[in-house]
């Protein structure tokens, strides 16, 4: 029964409702496949001890007639950001080795509350500062386009899960792309909705005006069900937005529909199809771009001339908040404590279990927003990244009132080999180019397949952006280009990821 | 290229709570300042009269009834912890020896 991982959420949500498959069937299938491929693939950093009772509860609802959602018996990963009271919650760090939360987060409770089946926690780069998940304090996750390669990151546990068929869907977090490019090198769809559509309660934050928790999974439609799931206001943070969201995947249906994408006008950002863009990445892109115009759509260039300052800005605005948010690690509430010989001080503790317990580009970003937040530079960094952010802001804006979404190539490159960018911390962080101005303006965005490229035949990202609290818009172009790039090349990327063993 | 001296890094860990070794804080000074003057561009674009942005989605702040809510308990909220009494966290000594 192992070929029902190739279902998507969607098809495996209708079989449970017909009766045709049990959340058992499905659950178990899933188990099997993360045994025989999580050896070479690693994606998870911990496995829920009770997926299958969690599923025959679920099949006893549904029996009753009692189904808590379209969801209910469907198995789902979630990023190791996020607390979960029965499953070991690590971010990626060995600070928080073993740290069982006594709560869940509030995209977990919902989760529950709709009756989804956690599988396991997903690996991440420490506290989700990195682009390839090797920044983890626990182990490497594979690409399983290519073992060799890198998932992206920091969300690569989670986008390697759900491009192996190891999980329908998976939850992740992105605070500068960590949902869209590991989609990107992955093959799957993932999105980062508008900040704070999806509550952050119960996610170990890294920098709080930036991180929002999305989906990720192998169609667009399976991201608008997981979206409809998770978001919505929470009282229990206070930057989630109150506003009430329309149906995603209703937006997702209409998209799929469309004939065609008459009536969309779609702005190319020239800022970020330039320099830097592999040539494989830029040739899919513009294939994009042709197909687009040629269904209907009017493409137009776009001037956002701040983006090039983005990564500067990020790379400010980043590490000053995490040096603030990892504060918390102090080994007095929860984590690791190290208590050096002697007579130390609360404060020799302190530092000893940080050196211990944080890695090293978690110890770097700690040091320089240590740095940009000092009596004498505060102005000169944090205050001129923020500035930086507004002229960003302005950009999108003004680019929006001539656009309905805006396009770009979700990552520069197709996913690099492990320990190419490892002692490169500058390179590395230039990967993100493209998916940092989304978060530093707040607005929503996704990656989905466009392809593969010509040279590797490894998945090429396209990247959606739309305006604040217009998440809905991403769903429907989204879902029609899904319909025409799998019409043009005749299957879907997601179907085409190679077998792992 | 800016310069990050290593005692800079080593003043930046201690205000950070990081006990680096020698071997780090060499190779973080050589790291921080190629950092610091590729991030430093930042301070090129904007005028004074560019407002900073904290929060991309504009928010005011938020406040709720004065009741309790749904909190953890005391035995939740020790239960992570390194150490701890049954009701509170345990520490070492705050001051050390010569304060």
């Amino acid at each position: 029964m192992s070929d029902l991982t190739a279902l998507t959420a969607s098809a495996l949500a209708q079989s449970l409702a017909s009766g045709e498959l049990s959340s058992v069937d499905i659950t178990q299938a899933h188990l099997d496949r993360i045994d025989a491929t999580d050896a070479t693939l690693g994606s998870f950093l911990a496995r829920s001890g009770n997926a299958v009772e969690m599923a025959q509860a679920s099949d006893a609802r549904r029996k009753a007639g009692r189904a808590l959602s379209e969801l209910d018996g469907i198995p789902i990963a979630i990023k190791d950001v996020l607390c979960t009271s029965d499953m070991v919650t690590t971010a990626g760090s060995r600070i928080l080795e073993g740290w069982l939360p006594p709560y869940d987060a509030t995209v977990v409770r919902k989760l529950r509350d709709a009756g989804c089946v956690p599988l396991g926690k997903t690996n991440m780069d420490e506290f989700a500062m990195g682009s390839s998940t090797e920044h983890s304090g626990y182990q490497v996750t594979r690409n399983p386009w290519d073992t060799s390669r890198a998932p992206g990151g920091s969300g690569g546990g989670s986008a390697a899960a759900v491009a192996a068929r190891q999980a329908p869907l998976a939850i992740g977090s992105d605070t500068g792309g960590s949902i869209r490019q590991p989609a990107a090198f992955t093959g799957t769809v993932g999105v980062k909705p508008t900040y704070g559509g999806v509550s952050r309660y119960g996610v170990i934050a890294l920098a709080s005006s930036l991180d929002q928790v999305g989906p990720v999974s192998r169609t667009v439609r399976d991201s608008a069900l997981l979206h409809d799931l998770i978001g919505g206001y929470d009282p229990h943070d206070s930057t989630s937005i109150p506003t009430p969201w329309v149906s995603m995947t209703t937006a997702a249906d209409q998209g799929a529909k469309a004939e065609d994408l008459s009536g969309v006008t779609i702005g190319v950002v020239q800022q970020l199809v330039g320099e830097g863009i592999a040539p494989g990445v830029k040739q899919r892109f513009d294939e994009a771009l042709e197909l687009m115009a040629g269904h209907g759509a009017e493409i137009v260039e776009v001037d956002a001339p701040h983006c090039e300052y983005a990564v500067a800005a990020y790379y400010l605005i980043l590490p000053a908040e995490a040096s603030s948010n990892l504060a918390k690690f102090d080994s007095v509430r929860f984590g690791l404590r190290v208590t050096p010989e002697g007579h130390p001080t609360v404060e020799d503790v302190m530092s000893a279990t940080r050196d211990r317990g944080f890695g090293d580009e978690v110890k770097r970003r700690i040091i320089l927003g240590t740095y940009a937040l000092s009596a004498g530079y505060y102005d000169a960094y944090y205050g001129s990244a923020q500035k930086v952010r507004t002229l960003i802001q302005r950009d999108f804006a003004a680019a929006f009132e001539r656009v309905d979404v805006l396009v770009s190539p979700s990552a520069p490159t197709t996913a690099f080999p492990l320990g190419e960018k490892l002692d490169d911390p500058l390179s590395m962080w230039a990967g993100d180019l493209t998916t940092i101005p989304v978060n530093l303006a707040g607005i929503p965005g996704m990656s989905l397949p466009m392809g593969l490229d010509p040279d590797e035949g490894l998945p090429v990202g396209l990247q959606l952006m739309a305006p604040a609290y217009e998440d809905a818009r991403l769903y429907t172009v989204g879902a029609t280009l899904e319909r025409l790039f799998s019409e043009r090349d005749g299957y879907l990327v997601s179907e085409r990821t190679p077998e792992v063993s | 290229m800016s310069e990050m001296t290593p005692d800079a890094v080593r003043h930046l860990a201690g205000l950070a709570r990081i006990a680096l070794s020698e071997a780090e804080i060499t190779k973080l000074a050589g790291e921080l300042g190629a950092i610091v003057s590729a991030v430093e561009t930042v301070q090129r674009v904007a005028g004074d009269d560019v407002p900073p942005t904290s929060h991309p989605i504009p928010l005011g702040n938020v406040f709720r009834a004065d009741e309790v809510g749904d909190t953890l308990t005391t035995e939740q909220a020790l239960a992570g912890a390194p150490d701890h009494d049954g009701s509170r966290f345990r520490v070492s000594a705050i001051l050390g020896d010569e304060q």
